[in-house]
């Protein structure tokens, strides 16, 4: 609640396809610790829903990540699991990707905001 | 719930210490409804800002993909020397707080160097300018990300407290305070009714010594109009005086 603060998150972690995290590792937010976990996953065709789901729960237990990017589209397997996120720490955010552009009606925090307005 | 009250034993004290819970109650029920309203007012701020910075991401991070794109056509696909390449994040946030009436909102801001990341090298053959551009373009991306993930760790946050502060709210209006209220009101006829009690104890007693002071002096007329007094006045015992039948069921 409000006395966990996010001291000790820095980083960044991504879930996303292979162009989303190219671009994200170039930008620097690539992470290897010395358990050899890296905070970033590349989905691909071949990547099952579970292996998906499993890493991005892993990715929510880990004490040093403050924000989760995840792909809307992959973020659209792991639905159930993202609805029912609702802890502060680390934040989920979901982006577009190249292939697939952002449609803010599935977004689990805008719909939410939704609910919240009644619109 | 409107019955119940506080289990107190009903003295003079207890109702001066109840009253005065009443009024802290009272007070601390408005300073409640203004802290949640002032958190109210945050989270609507809070939440047209998410809804812009949304749809900014959103372009931002196409125009990312198009200069990620350019680099995929000059200097062919290096997503494996990326991915191979990454070690320790150059991109990191930390963790700043802002004190919002009492609740503590975590805001991200960007911290660690972004210039030495190690990249210098990707593309030295071909498109090293190309990547460093995307690079730039990435990095400004991710700090619009970070932007947006603080406003969003705000909203959640702030959705949970003021949930908590209305829920605290209404138990004061709608429980507390009608507890306090009945255990006052029980206070105040318990007490009254001792006062009776004890009214009608002292009549008794100076009837009682009135008429030992007749019988000493002596004085049978004044006697006998004192018992009449007591039985016809408060002193009269209405039950001995009325027998009812057995009731048989």
């Amino acid at each position: 609640m409000s006395q966990n603060t996010g001291k000790g998150r820095t980083l960044i972690a991504a879930i996303g396809d292979e162009d989303t995290i190219t671009g994200l590792l170039l930008a620097g937010i690539g992470d290897i610790d010395a358990h050899q976990r890296a905070n970033f996953m590349v989905v691909t065709s071949k990547t099952t829903q579970e292996q998906i789901e499993e890493t991005f729960t892993s990715f929510t237990q880990r004490k040093d990540i403050a924000i989760i990017l995840i792909n809307q589209h992959i973020a659209e397997y792991i639905r159930g699991i993202l609805d029912e996120y609702s802890a502060a720490f680390p934040t989920v955010l979901e982006i577009p990707s190249k292939d697939h552009p952002y449609d803010p009606s599935k977004d689990s925090v805008l719909k939410r905001v939704q609910l919240l307005f009644g619109e | 719930m409107a019955a119940v009250r506080d289990n107190v034993f009903p003295t003079r004290m207890n109702l001066t210490v109840t009253k005065m819970r009443l009024k802290g109650a009272q007070t601390g029920h408005s300073l409640l409804k203004r802290k949640s309203e002032a958190l109210t007012t945050r989270f609507r701020a809070i939440v047209r800002k998410i809804e812009e910075a949304k749809l900014k991401m959103g372009k931002v991070l196409q125009t990312a993909s198009f200069s990620l794109a350019e680099v995929a056509y000059i200097a062919g696909d290096i997503s494996y020397q990326v991915r191979e390449s990454a070690k320790r994040a150059s991109f990191t946030v930390a963790a700043k707080q802002e004190n919002v009436s009492g609740v503590f909102l975590p805001a991200f801001e960007r911290a660690g160097d972004a210039q030495g990341s190690g990249f210098e090298l990707t593309g030295l053959g071909r498109g090293g300018q190309q990547i460093q551009k995307a690079r730039a373009v990435y990095v400004k991306a991710v700090e619009t990300l970070v932007e947006l993930a603080s406003l969003q760790t705000a909203f959640v946050i702030l959705d949970e407290v003021i949930k908590l502060t209305n829920r605290r709210v209404n138990a004061i209006e709608y429980v507390i305070i009608p507890r306090i209220e009945n255990t006052i009101a029980y206070i105040n006829s318990e007490l009254d009714e001792q006062d009776r009690e004890e009214f009608y104890r002292l009549k008794m007693i100076q009837s009682k010594k009135k008429a030992r002071a007749a019988d000493a002096t002596g004085d049978r007329a004044e006697l006998q109009a004192i018992q009449d007094g007591e039985l016809h006045g408060a002193g009269r015992n209405l039950l001995a005086e009325q027998v009812d039948d057995d009731i048989i069921f």
